[in-house]
């Protein structure tokens, strides 16, 4: 059931404030990675993807895959939201914690509706493109999500999987670039720089659309071209604002990987009323 | 039986590990639609091109890229899949490591993996081709099976047992023709070592190309009246401690002979056990923290002290020990 724009940034909303709250309890995590990519999961989740949360392994589901695994909280809260039931809503706030099933990464031991387990960089697009091929030789409507970090993408085995997915023309295969221009040591252009984005995927084989990550109506128009888009796989290139929403996370390479404190969180939850 | 009356056990030269290897996939592929194979531009040596010819919808050619090859195949088993990934053993398990972590150990799934042109005896293609590590880094995979077959007919078996079992393999096969061990109608079972003959003074383990080096050296002692028994570790993970404990009270002295690094692999696995168990002298015979060469597979095995003399050199020494 298609959702209103309205209702989704209500959920983004909800979302992002159980991040900050998540991490903050943590006293560790990656806010900013997590809160540029609330509008792609939660649209993909609360709008795209054919899945049943009651019954998470329906052969048929739409997968998604973090395969930037240190965003775990935003994929873990709209879990949660939607109502995976290994996914309790009232434990988020024990993410990291000995005995959660909030592990740092996704960890499918703890959560068997992941459809992965990752946390080391690179993998995502490699597994995505194995599911996307299983679904394919089961004549499955199944479609498979990876989304990649704009740092992970340095990783060379993304390349060996963006030109094996395009040689296999595995068009049920999406990958989504958060490109939100920041990673650990500062900004991506200065560590190791990706641009030309565009060019690059393209010149692999990929049909390549642009938007803005946090425009609803932007991820909805991108992901039905790509379930349009025949013969090749698609790359979402998702321009995104690491630590979108809360103003002194924003662009902030502090907040890659670093905590709020308690009063920079009471703060967050103030901007995010 | 006397040892004198034994049989001697002769050289009898059956198709390679890797042939047979490519033969039970394509049986594999006949009896299940689920099996799948994914190769890295080498199916042509990992044999995987006979199941690549008769099912080419399931196989997939990844080109030279063994790290998005081994998560490919992951990603296929979460699919469901029963996926085969092949590649040398070097390169396969070197550059696929971490993915067969992430991907198989860790993320729990069913994939299979098997390397080709192991050991020292893939020959003149030299050390950079030649995979001596590569039990010891899939032994440290949590949860991951590792199955080191000797000969034709334990291949095509183990590869099915691969297939059936549900959860992560890694299958090391060999280049070159391997010597018959075994009649067509011996059992196989994952975890079940295989005492190919009979002895009391002293254990011979061994697998791959060494299980037959090992019934050499065996009849070398025998000559001398000292009663080896050999024994078959087809499966280095999860290891038969029954054997090994059994070997060790009733022989009191055991070599174990592989084609791999000595550390980390079959031989120290078994001493682990020994030690929990019915402590004994023991020797090893593998390769000692070092690369070999260019040459043909026999010059390799004998250079690198892997041949029926050394292993029966060794067993001297541990019969001696254990005085």
């Amino acid at each position: 059931m298609a959702k209103s724009i309205a209702e989704l940034q209500t959920i983004a909303k909800i979302v992002r404030r159980d991040i900050i709250q998540m991490i903050t309890a943590a006293k560790s995590g990656h806010p900013g990675g997590s809160l540029s990519a609330v509008e792609l999961v939660v649209d993909l989740y609360f709008n795209h993807m054919k899945i049943d949360p009651a019954n998470p392994k329906w052969a048929d589901r739409d997968r998604f895959i973090l395969s930037k695994g240190h965003a775990a909280p935003v994929l873990y809260s709209v879990m949660a939201e939607i109502g995976y039931a290994d996914a309790p809503k009232d434990r988020l706030n024990t993410l990291r914690q000995f005995g959660s099933v909030f592990q740092g990464h996704p960890d499918m031991r703890f959560i068997p509706s992941l459809e992965a387990s990752t946390g080391s960089l690179g993998q995502g697009l490699s597994l995505g493109l194995g599911m996307a091929l299983g679904a394919r030789l089961n004549a499955s409507p199944s479609r498979t999500f990876v989304m990649l970090g704009d740092g992970e993408i340095q990783e060379g085995q993304v390349w060996e999987a963006a030109m094996a997915a395009a040689f296999m023309k595995a068009d049920n295969l999406v990958a989504i670039v958060d490109n939100n221009r920041i990673q650990l040591d500062g900004f991506v252009k200065d560590i190791m720089a990706i641009d030309p984005l565009g060019e690059k995927w393209r010149s692999f084989g990929w049909h390549v659309i642009e938007l803005d990550g946090h425009d609803f109506a932007a991820i909805e128009s991108a992901l039905s071209e790509a379930a349009a888009t025949k013969d090749k796989p698609t790359c979402l290139i998702a321009h995104t604002v690491k630590g979108k929403g809360v103003s002194f996370m924003e662009n902030n390479p502090k907040f890659h990987g670093m905590a709020p404190t308690a009063d920079e969180c009471k703060l967050a939850l103030q901007e995010l009323n | 039986m006397p040892a004198e009356t034994k049989p001697k056990f002769e050289i009898k030269l059956g198709a390679a590990t890797r042939e047979a290897f490519g033969r039970a996939l394509v049986e594999l592929g006949r009896e299940n639609k689920d099996v799948v194979v994914v190769d890295a531009d080498l199916s042509k040596s990992t044999m995987t091109t006979y199941f690549a010819k008769e099912f080419p919808e399931r196989f997939f050619s990844c080109g030279i890229a063994e790290s998005n090859m081994v998560g490919v195949g992951a990603g296929l088993a979460m699919a469901g899949k029963i996926p085969f990934v092949a590649s040398f053993s070097v390169f396969v398990v070197n550059k696929g490591f971490e993915q067969m972590r992430i991907g198989a150990a860790y993320g729990r799934s069913n994939l299979k993996v098997v390397g080709t042109h192991s050991g020292i005896s893939i020959g003149e293609d030299g050390p950079s081709q030649m995979s001596v590590e590569e039990i010891a880094l899939a032994c440290s995979l949590a949860g991951f099976v590792v199955i080191a077959p000797a000969d034709e007919i334990s291949t095509k078996a183990l590869v099915r047992a691969s297939a059936a079992y549900d959860g992560p393999v890694f299958l090391r096969t060999g280049r070159p023709k391997a010597p018959v061990i075994y009649a067509a109608d011996q059992k196989f079972e994952i975890g079940k070592a295989i005492e190919v003959a009979a002895g009391t003074d002293v254990t011979l383990m061994a697998n791959g190309l060494l299980v037959a080096q090992s019934l050499l050296a065996a009849d070398l002692l025998a000559a001398e009246g000292i009663s080896a028994r050999v024994i078959d570790f087809h499966t280095v993970k999860p290891l038969d401690r029954d054997a090994i404990a059994r070997a060790a009270a009733e022989t009191g002295a055991i070599v174990v002979s592989e084609e791999h690094l000595v550390d980390g692999g079959l031989g120290v696995k078994v001493a682990q056990v020994v030690a929990e168990t019915a402590p004994c002298a023991m020797e090893f015979v593998g390769i000692h923290d070092r690369y070999a060469e260019s040459g043909n597979p026999d010059e390799m095995l004998e250079k690198y002290h892997l041949v029926a003399p050394d292993i029966a050199a060794a067993a001297r020494k541990a019969v001696a020990r254990k005085r």
